[in-house]
């Protein structure tokens, strides 16, 4: 059990980006997904985008990093749910926040709840959802 | 759409958690935790063996919904949630399958959108499920009003 732990408390911030063609391309290969829209310029604006855009799941995976990282080696992620929002592009920055919301003792440790959310520089919020640690 | 096959799963699927694919995707994603990269360091913790990243298993193959039919252009990816019975293990063989749980259709003012539902989930040989996930999409159609 992690006494340090207690609602209000806010996660270290994880900063991601600047996001780059490249990483699109290497998330397109790494994950399978190769929709066009994350990695062909062209496509994109036929689609009726600016142009790129990146994986939600990527932006998703940066909030992830925040909390395994926050999680370390003391902690499992049991649940982590997101919506996506706002659209990230090549240039954008990204900052991944949490803060704790509810901490729970069950018989076999303790569950910690957080809100969780990434948001680009231009203050837009690209992912929001919760996720919930169990410290044994 | 035919809703006949919402709540048919795919035939589970194996997918051995492979340490290099672990690797290119935490490379991918630019996290540097040993723990999906050294071996030795992640023998003494508490895991005893490499992890993959929570988001990895989104790059499963989870099987084929018989007779589902749908354009992967312009589906646009609502939700997503992973729940985790326990951490992915590098080097395990997961059996992976999917289903539509759920579709339904709503017109606003910028035309008719589908929301289709899936739920994913992995398990091992031996049947212990290990993860579920479920991701939200959404077709717009006529949504040049």
């Amino acid at each position: 059990m992690n006494h340090s732990l207690s609602v209000g408390m806010e996660v270290p911030p994880l900063h991601k980006g600047p996001v780059t063609h490249i990483d699109l391309v290497k998330y397109s290969g790494a994950s399978g997904d190769f929709n066009p829209i994350h990695t062909v310029e062209s496509f994109a604006i036929e689609a009726g985008l600016d142009g790129v855009i990146a994986h939600g799941m990527l932006t998703m995976a940066y909030v992830g990093q925040m909390l395994t990282d926050f999680a370390g080696v003391e902690a499992d992620l049991v649940d982590f749910r997101v919506r996506f929002r706002a659209m990230v592009r090549p240039g954008d920055t990204v900052v991944c926040r949490g803060v704790v919301t509810a901490v729970n003792e069950d018989g076999s440790g303790s569950l910690v709840t957080l809100q969780v959310f990434a948001e680009t520089q231009r203050q837009e919020t690209a992912v929001k959802g919760t996720a919930t640690l169990r410290y044994r | 759409m035919d809703n006949s096959i919402v709540g048919v799963w795919s035939q589970p699927v194996a997918n051995v958690v492979e340490r290099g694919a672990v690797r290119k995707f935490a490379d991918a994603i630019g996290d540097p935790n040993l723990l999906y990269r050294d071996e030795e360091y992640a023998r003494g913790t508490r895991f005893g063996r490499m992890i993959a990243p929570p988001t990895f298993c989104r790059t499963f193959d989870f099987g084929t919904i018989e007779g589902l039919d749908i354009a992967q252009e312009g589906l646009i990816h609502g939700e997503q949630s992973f729940h985790f019975e326990r951490p992915i293990y590098v080097g395990e063989e997961l059996w992976c399958s999917e289903c539509l749980t759920d579709t339904y259709t709503r017109s606003g003012g910028s035309g008719k959108m589908t929301f289709l539902i899936f739920e994913q989930k992995g398990e091992t040989k031996d049947g212990e499920l290990v993860f579920t996930s479920r991701a939200n999409v959404i077709r717009k159609e006529g949504a040049d009003a």
